[in-house]
């Protein structure tokens, strides 16, 4: 069994966002990055399902170099190789037409992500990914065992979960507790040293409607209301929510 | 004329609240110039509707399974748009919402633009105001408002004081051969579940007991809101795991969230950011909530709560 598992790579999730204004994008110096902490997970479980079910994985991350400390750690955790699309993606259908247009070239089985990447939450990765390849979808799933090519997931649905069956191959967005966290171990960070990193050129150009983008901090308006006068505040959410 | 796909949802027969304010809302932004066809999955046949001032045409979409529909399923579902020349499709975020909007956006092409916070004309264009880095930052672009997928949070928008009107949805045959079946259900009874409530009350150790959260729920019932808790709270078992929001829990992105005894640690916020506005109740003047928050109230939990349930419930 074939395995991908799409990563991101994204600032910390207890980092501070603030905005570096000449560039009118957030201020990088500073942050921590990490792999998604969703992406994470389906990492996880896939790596669980190598050990337990025998399976080749596949990390995919599209990204610059300064990504490749991280992609590493993926490798050390136990994937067995990673594909590096050199470029930034514009938006999740960007990003999906390259996983789809690598997927066509290298057939999968199993495609897992996160499911959303904790930078533009925008969760619509894996969706387009799955009506790009015309492959089964569910997100978000958190579980997820195999038996033969027959899957047996744990779907969030609003207001519940549904256990559900279906067959591979599919597309699946991720969360917890689909598997447990792990850390790489001291031989995995050796043996991830030779593991492969493949880099390949992106091979669809960005097309987009956006015209122009500017980002801010999310200002809260912080006005303080005097315990004794609470009708203020009611006055306020009438305006602000139609209460 | 633009003509503008929206998929509704219902509870029962009745069009759900989030669905309604949804409609309010494309009725004031797009006025008369405009088509309107209405997709429900799973929906009735005749349901009635806030009246619109565009026309109307109304679809139900059999999908054959009403919970998840297949990725082909929804690629048909995409072709039949396309047929239609839909110019704009809108959707309020829920779980299935996201299937939906990205196999639908494959087949077509569209552009998604998901959480947005608000959204005005500019000529041929839209000005969107959208959440990212989980609420902690709003990006603002113009983009061209064709070919476009808009997800909106529940509860985005004003419900109308329009007079219903009958709609008639015709069934949109989809089914295909099943891939997948459906072995159980479970849904969480009673309570508005966290992720699908528009206004949300959360408390946390400042409440000192288990048994002091009768204000809690009782502000929350007089708003229709759901409860939630920080991780401490749910750590001791003061309430149930599924309340829990945060960095470790669920995040949540509610019109309008209240916490009351709340501290705002950086793993809270991370859950709670995406919230429209933020009211924050905490007796420490220098909790760091207050700085994340819209509007504050310096007080005893004790003593603020109920007399704000009392105000509310007068209205
Ligand atoms: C890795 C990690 C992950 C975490 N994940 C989460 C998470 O997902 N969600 C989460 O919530 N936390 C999380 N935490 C814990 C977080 O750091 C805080 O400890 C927690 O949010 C504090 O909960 P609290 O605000 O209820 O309690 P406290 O910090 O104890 O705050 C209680 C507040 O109540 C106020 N208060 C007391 N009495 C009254 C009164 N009578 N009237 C009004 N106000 C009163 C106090 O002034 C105080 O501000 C995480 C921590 C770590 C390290």
């Amino acid at each position: 069994m074939k395995i991908l598992v799409c990563i991101s790579v994204v600032p910390d999730t207890t980092s501070k966002i603030s905005i570096d204004s000449s560039k009118g994008f957030i201020d990088v110096q500073g942050l921590t990055y990490i792999v998604g902490p969703y992406d994470d997970y389906a990492l996880s479980r896939a790596i669980e399902l190598k050990e337990s079910n025998g399976a080749d994985v596949v990390v995919l991350h599209m990204g610059t170099s300064e990504s490749e400390p991280l992609i590493r750690k993926c490798l050390a955790l136990g994937a067995d190789s990673a594909v590096r699309i050199d470029g930034i993606a514009k938006n999740s259908y960007q990003l999906a037409k390259e996983i789809a247009s690598y997927v066509e070239d290298n057939p999968f089985d199993l495609i897992l992500m996160g499911k959303e990447a904790i930078d533009y939450n925008s969760g619509q990765t894996h969706g387009i990914v799955a009506g790009l390849l015309k492959m089964t979808h569910f997100s978000p799933v958190m579980q997820l065992n195999i038996d033969g090519s027959n899957l047996t997931l744990e779907v969030e649905i609003d207001g519940g979960k549904a256990e559900v069956s279906c067959q591979l191959p599919a597309v699946l967005g991720c969360q917890e507790p689909i598997a447990e966290w792990k850390i790489p171990s001291m031989r995995g960070i050796m043996t991830a040293r030779t593991k492969e990193i493949k880099i390949l050129a992106p091979s669809i150009p960005s097309t987009q409607a956006l015209i122009s983008e500017e980002i801010n901090e999310t200002n809260r308006k912080q006005i303080m209301i005097p315990s004794d006068q609470l009708q203020v505040l009611v006055d306020y959410l009438k305006q602000d929510v139609q209460l | 004329m633009k003509k503008i796909a929206i998929f509704i949802d219902f509870k029962g027969t009745e069009l759900s609240s989030y669905t309604r304010t949804l409609l309010g809302f494309a009725d004031t932004f797009f006025g008369s110039e405009v088509a309107y066809y209405l997709f429900s999955f799973a929906g009735p046949k005749q349901a009635s509707i806030p009246q619109l001032k565009g026309s109307v045409i109304g679809y139900q979409i059999n999908a054959g399974n009403s919970l998840f529909a297949e990725t082909t399923e929804l690629r048909k579902l995409g072709d039949q748009i396309s047929a239609l020349s839909i110019d704009e499709i809108w959707l309020s975020k829920s779980n299935t919402s996201d299937s939906v909007a990205g196999i639908i956006s494959a087949t077509l092409g569209f552009q998604i633009v998901p959480n947005i916070k608000q959204i005005t004309q500019k000529g041929d264009s839209y000005l969107i105001q959208k959440s990212i880095f989980s609420g902690k930052a709003t990006a603002h672009s113009e983009l061209s408002s064709s070919h476009f997928v808009g997800i909106f949070p529940k509860g985005f928008g004003s419900d109308s004081n329009a007079a219903s009107v009958e709609v008639n949805f015709e069934s949109l045959d989809l089914e295909t051969s099943k891939k997948y079946s459906i072995i159980k259900v479970d849904t969480h009874e009673g309570s508005i579940p966290l992720p699908e409530a528009s206004i949300v009350v959360g408390a946390g150790r400042g409440m000192k007991d288990p048994g002091n959260w009768g204000i809690i729920e009782e502000l929350a019932q007089t708003l229709h809101a759901a409860t939630a808790c920080s991780k401490p709270v749910s750590d001791i078992n003061w309430r149930p795991h599924h309340e829990h929001v945060g960095q470790t829990g669920i995040k949540i992105a509610p019109k309008l969230y209240i916490a009351c005894g709340i501290s705002g640690a950086i793993q809270h916020l991370a859950g709670v950011n995406g919230s429209g506005k933020i009211v924050v109740i905490n007796q420490d003047p220098e909790a760091p909530f207050f700085k994340h928050a819209d509007y504050g109230i310096v007080g005893d939990l004790f003593d603020v709560v109920p007399r704000l349930t009392k105000i509310l419930k007068e209205i």
